[in-house]
């Protein structure tokens, strides 16, 4: 009995995602250009991760190496302690625009990871994600058809439809209007909170790291290092002009107001 | 004022045929025939039943000769436009071959097949093979590399990727050049006919006028050629409007 609860609270404290002295070099033209540099971070099961940085500084070589895309010059990712070697449907990379088929409908690109499935069972799921991303009625328009919005939750939903226990998310808000990023913001938090699965959100906008993360990565300037990790120890939902809330937000922008200025 | 879509075409092409018929007629010793003559020539092809022969036997070499250019060349051109490797060895001998015309190609056509439809399909083959090739290469190149990267995210098996991501994304930009090449592959058989078989709408045009300088005939079967031409590119540009196929354009 006693032993079983240290098992599990063993495999509790145990990351979900563990960077490992990280290194990734690009060679362009002949010249090594350091773009990471000896990041270290461990991420918890469910858990909502933000990563900001100045533009360019490599937040986006950073989410590719750990979802597999890319392999790293020197250290590890490991996912449930297993090295990541590549891509895997485990985990979803959902990009920032133009990541849906558009030679699918709204139903195709949300059963794309399901062929092995019966068909029974795929509908079924596709339903289920057609709702869950709010897409109802239109489940046989192409995505020409649908607003930047509605690509990007229907990308979403693709992602999820495969019950990936990660999901690395590339600015998919970065290329939508203010107010639907808004609208974005709360249907994301909406859905992590109904399916509870670890992610890891690259953004260039603070308000929104500070309204959706657990934790906020801030990285330095290239090549990036880990600068900070801030702790945003505020309840969803969160009243962003609380006190505490723009005392986070000031201290995020001052850290990357000095990462500037280096 | 509105007018249908197709009323202006087809009022221009009227003028045209009349301000073509009024001159004719006030020049009665030149030798281009009027259009109510060719109007004429046609009836009278009809009527022997040779224009639906010949229609059918250019089709056929047409349809041959580039289905076999597409089979070949496009399986083959995605494959090399995929490993650039294949490519870079293959690039000089392509562009070698490309700008050579196929009509070039009739003397060993005939050495080869001798006078008869197989010889009017290669000089078509030929034709379509090296265009086609090329498109198959550079929509391989033109694939968003989001699209592969969110392919290979799923777990496709490599065949499944070839078909479900691959192929699809290549389509709009290989139906252009299908369509593109078709036209090609009609110029092509035309002047094949004229040399290397006695049947079809190239031949019609040369026996014609060695057979009693038949001028009105001459210009009948340039405007069937013409308006099959018009008839094959429409046809090639109603696949392009089918929804799953023309992303391209509405996406951006």
């Amino acid at each position: 009995m006693s032993q079983t609860q240290v098992v599990v609270s063993g495999t509790k404290s145990a990351p979900k995602l563990r960077v490992d002295h990280l290194g990734v070099v690009y060679d362009r033209d002949g010249q090594s250009m350091p773009v990471l540099e000896d990041i270290n971070l461990e991420v918890r099961d469910g858990e909502f991760i933000c990563i900001v940085g100045p533009s360019g500084c490599g937040k986006s070589t950073l989410l590719n190496a750990m979802a597999g895309f890319l392999s790293p010059t020197s250290g590890s990712v490991s996912i449930d302690g297993e090295t990541v070697t590549g891509p895997d449907p485990r985990r979803i990379l959902v990009f920032q625009e133009r990541g849906v088929f558009p030679w699918l409908t709204v139903e195709g690109n949300i059963g794309f990871g399901l062929s092995k499935l019966p068909r029974a069972e795929r509908e079924k799921r596709i339903a289920h994600y057609v709702k869950t991303v709010r897409l109802e009625g239109f489940e046989n328009s192409y995505p020409s058809d649908l607003s930047g919005g509605m690509r990007q939750r229907l990308q979403v939903a693709r992602a999820l439809a495969v019950n990936p226990d990660i999901l690395f998310l590339d600015e998919p808000f970065g290329a939508l209007d203010s107010i639907t990023r808004v609208i974005m913001r709360g249907e994301l938090l909406r859905i992590w909170e109904a399916v509870r699965r670890t992610i890891l959100f690259v953004t260039h906008d603070i308000d929104e790291a500070v309204q959706l993360a657990d934790r906020v990565v801030v990285l330095s300037s290239r090549p990036a290092r880990i600068q900070d990790v801030l702790t945003i120890d505020i309840a969803h939902p969160r009243n962003i002009s609380s006190p505490r809330y723009l005392e986070l937000r000031d201290e995020l922008l001052k850290q990357i107001g000095l990462a500037y200025e280096i | 004022m509105r007018f249908p879509r197709w009323l202006r075409p087809t009022l221009f092409i009227a003028a045209l045929l009349a301000i073509w018929e009024i001159a004719v007629d006030l020049h009665p010793g030149q030798i281009l025939p009027g259009p109510v003559s060719v109007a004429g020539g046609i009836v009278d092809l009809l009527q022997h039943g040779l224009l639906l022969k010949y229609v059918v036997a250019s089709l056929f070499r047409v349809t041959w000769g580039f289905s076999l250019a597409a089979v070949l060349a496009i399986p083959i051109g995605l494959t090399l436009g995929w490993y650039r490797r294949g490519e870079m060895a293959f690039n000089p001998l392509v562009q070698i071959f490309r700008p050579i015309s196929p009509l070039a190609w009739i003397p060993l056509a005939i050495l080869w097949f001798g006078v008869g439809d197989l010889a009017a399909i290669f000089l078509i083959f030929v034709g379509c093979f090296f265009p086609l090739l090329l498109t198959a290469m550079s929509a391989v190149h033109n694939i968003p590399a989001v699209y592969i990267n969110a392919g290979r995210n799923f777990g496709l098996s490599p065949s499944a990727f070839v078909s479900r991501v691959l192929y699809p994304a290549v389509i709009p930009q290989l139906l252009v050049g299908l369509r593109i090449t078709l036209g090609v592959a009609w110029l092509v058989v035309v002047a094949a006919e004229m040399i290397s078989v006695n049947s079809g709408l190239g031949f019609l045009i040369v026996d014609a006028r060695n057979a009693g300088n038949r001028y009105d005939l001459v210009v009948a079967g340039m405007v069937v050629i013409g308006v099959i031409g018009l008839l094959l590119d429409i046809g090639m540009r109603s696949l392009e409007q089918i929804k799953s196929f023309r992303w391209r354009s509405s996406e951006g």
